[in-house]
């Protein structure tokens, strides 16, 4: 595991329109997310937060515009992506590691190596023989984490990580992505939790019934949102 | 491990075509009729055979009709069976080589204790036949193309009754084999003709028994006959011959006449007659 | 009552005694059976999973097709395969009509479209959960069907129990491409039909018992199988 680069950013979004079935989930999304810039994207519910998201990492195809990653209209490898609910397989909390590298092409030694690695650094070296599924839901996220961690990704995206967790391992994994922006990774991620926000972004993009509202360093928006509706926003959360 | 799943697969694979190859000793396919088998005659025939020439004799035990369609299609190398009128049609269409009588046995009359149509003790069976149809007595019909049914169709068109028009709901056909009519029979205390041999072996009997026998039109007979090899390539010809001619030999004759239920013998070897 | 009571009896009676007849007819069902289901399993779980994960042109037809399948009389699937394999059919020159290889052959058509249409049931559910975890890993279509088969393989255990049970007592099948000869095609369930047929009714329900009860063990067996290892692996 060394230090990840940014071959696949920026990742830009034209004028992305994203229509399901009858519903027009999102609407002329321009946005840009920029190499080491830790990106939150916030909004009510049913704002589009996770479906922008997922249309970032390449999980969904814009009905209409495009979407680049360095300037590629091809999904590069080294992205991961981590749920609001770990999807982990029943096997133990190496194996799971070991599924993932696998895909990656990365096997044997190296492989045992990685696994080693991120667990270590996730905390849970000692579970790694533990079947994945009888972790609990704190120890499962960070399994999540160290799964993404050790493909050494570029792009790390999560999708409201803590919201099923208790606060002592909402902190934890926390704790883990900071760890994981220092080596490198850019982050992008969605939460409802606006402290959270507040502790960890750089850049804030604000979401409003399918279009973006604004897109600003995460220091002004709390200071000072740009929009009307970042004001409303952020009052409707301070009551 | 999904290389260890491939290996199992393929070693499996390798056992299931090994079995198919594997070592036997020489055998015949002979399809046969469900009374010859379910009389108990082949348990006590083919041991001897197979003792006397080593090869090993598989009983396909169906109905005539059918048995005589495998020997059609080439699935068996001898046809064992009991209907004179199908064996000759069968051998005019080129399916076998020749006919060969082995043996005889009866047809009786079963009916239920109650008698319905008072047919009991007689030995008559066109009058039997008759009675019951004019009684609309509950009849089970087995229907099955096998050599029993030709034989009772005859026996009532002998008896005058029509019975393709005067059958009614006291007219069961099951479509099935000696045994399963007979059980049917005896479910419904109904009458039905049956072979000696299965009737003996029967143990369901419930209320039926034997009212009518001993009518030289009761006589039943069985034939041997060869699949055509000239058709069928497959036929093992030359241990088929063996078969049919152990039958007619004066040793397989013996073995036949040997074979008795309760002390009595069931079928009586006529090879060498005009059967 | 006296049948049945008379039945256990002589179900016991050859279970005490082993009597060689009544052990090779048992062998002989337990062998073709569980050959049959192996080979539905490596033909029908990765043809459920792949249509589960795939995405193509007719695919819910197809699902429909496996599911109306799983209703196939035995006995009509027996005569299809039957004329296959006879020596007037297609597959003739084989010669394999009246020995137990086409008996396995029957009872696997017959048992694959079970355990095709559960298990694709079963990985379709599992998929809607592993989706987009499984994109997002840049998991293959061919990849995905593995790890999904493998991750669902209790449950799948429990398809493949079923399609046991559906082949070890069937008989229509068997009884037509096998020919019920003594000693060679005769397994449990044509041995019952058989002696039913020849009115022996204790010595049918007693054979029907042992098969009952062989059946139990096997799942038995496999429900330990499958909580000491669940308890080991999860």
């Amino acid at each position: 595991m060394g230090d990840a680069e940014c071959g696949g950013l920026p990742i830009a979004a034209s004028r992305v329109d994203v229509v399901r079935g009858e519903t027009q989930v999102l609407s002329a999304v321009d946005v840009s997310i920029e190499c080491g810039v830790r990106t939150f994207i916030l909004g009510e519910n049913g704002s589009g937060k996770s479906t922008l998201l997922r249309v970032l990492h390449g999980l969904v195809a814009p009905t209409r515009g495009s979407i680049t990653w360095g300037g590629s209209g091809l999904r590069p490898p080294r992205q991961a992506m981590v749920f609001q609910r770990p999807v982990l397989l029943r096997r133990s909390a190496a194996a799971n590691i070991r599924h993932a590298l696998k895909l990656a092409g990365v096997r044997g030694a190296n492989s045992d190596r990685c696994i080693e690695n991120a667990l270590e650094r996730v905390g849970l070296a000692s579970l790694a023989n533990r079947a994945a599924r009888v972790l609990s839901g704190g120890e499962q996220q960070r399994l999540a984490l160290a799964r993404a961690w050790a493909l050494v990704p570029e792009v790390l995206f999560l999708d409201e990580p803590t919201a099923s967790l208790d606060p002592p391992s909402a902190r934890a994994v926390e704790a883990i992505i900071r760890d994981i922006h220092a080596l490198g990774t850019t982050i992008v991620m969605t939460t409802h939790h606006l402290p959270q926000a507040k502790r960890l972004a750089d850049s804030v993009v604000l979401l409003h019934a399918g279009r973006i509202a604004e897109h600003t360093p995460a220091a002004q928006f709390f200071n000072e949102p740009r929009s009307a509706y970042g004001r409303a926003f952020l009052e409707g959360e301070r009551l | 491990m999904i290389k260890r799943v491939a290996k199992f697969a393929s070693a499996l694979g390798v056992l299931l075509i090994a079995g198919m190859a594997f070592a036997q000793p020489p055998f015949i396919v002979v399809a046969s009729t469900t009374s010859t088998e379910q009389s108990g005659l082949f348990p006590h025939l083919l041991p001897a055979f197979e003792k006397d020439t080593g090869i090993n004799v598989r009983v396909v035990a169906v109905g005539t009709g059918q048995a005589l369609d495998i020997g059609r299609r080439g699935d068996a190398d001898v046809v064992f069976v009991h209907d004179k009128v199908a064996e000759q049609k069968w051998l005019a269409d080129g399916e076998g080589v020749k006919r060969y009588p082995v043996m005889y046995d009866d047809f009786i009359l079963i009916g239920p204790e109650s008698d319905p149509a008072h047919v009991k003790g007689g030995h008559d069976i066109t009058a039997a036949l008759k009675a019951i149809g004019e009684a609309k007595a509950p009849f089970v019909s087995r229907a099955d193309k096998s050599g029993t049914h030709a034989a009772e169709l005859r026996l009532w068109k002998d008896a005058g009754v029509a019975i393709a028009t005067a059958k009614g709901p006291w007219y069961r056909e099951t479509g099935s084999g000696m045994g399963p009519a007979l059980n049917t029979a005896s479910g419904l205390d109904a009458y039905i003709l049956a072979d000696r041999g299965t009737w003996l072996n029967f143990k369901n009997r419930g209320h039926l028994q034997i009212v009518v026998e001993g009518d030289k039109r009761l006589f039943n007979q069985y034939g041997v006959m060869l699949v055509n090899p000239d058709k069928h390539p497959s036929v093992k010809k030359d241990l088929g011959q063996k078969f049919i001619d152990w039958l007619i030999s004066p040793r397989g004759q013996a073995v036949i006449a040997d074979y008795k239920i309760d002390g009595q013998q069931l079928f009586f070897p006529n090879a060498g007659t005009d059967s | 009552m006296n049948t049945i009571a008379e039945s256990l009896s002589v179900a016991l009676a050859m279970v005490m005694h082993l009597d060689p007849r009544v052990t090779a007819i048992v062998a002989l069902s337990l062998g073709v059976s569980l050959t049959s289901t192996l080979c539905s399993a490596a033909i029908g779980l990765p043809l459920g999973a792949a249509v589960a994960i795939g995405r193509f042109p007719g695919r819910d037809a197809l699902i429909v097709a496996l599911n109306s399948a799983m209703g196939l009389p035995p006995v009509v699937v027996g005569l299809v395969v039957y004329l296959l394999l006879s020596r007037a059919g297609p597959l003739g020159p084989l010669g394999i009509l009246f020995t137990p290889q086409a008996m396995v052959i029957a009872q696997t058509v017959l048992i694959v479209p079970l355990v095709a249409a559960l298990t694709r049931q079963i990985v379709d559910d599992a998929w809607v959960e592993y989706r987009e975890q499984l994109q997002s890993l840049e998991s293959s279509w061919l990849q995905s069907t593995l790890t999904l088969l493998w991750d669902t393989r209790w449950s799948l255990l429990t398809v493949l129990l079923a399609a046991f049970g559906r082949a070890a007592s069937e008989v229509g099948a068997v009884i037509i491409v096998g020919g019920n000869i003594d000693g060679v095609t005769r397994v449990m369930t044509t041995a019952i039909a058989l002696e039913t047929s020849k009115g022996d009714l204790p010595l049918a329900l007693g054979l029907g018992i042992v098969l009952i009860t062989l059946v139990l063990a096997l799942n038995v067996g496999a429900h330990v199988t499958r909580h000491w290892a669940r308890a080991r692996l999860g």
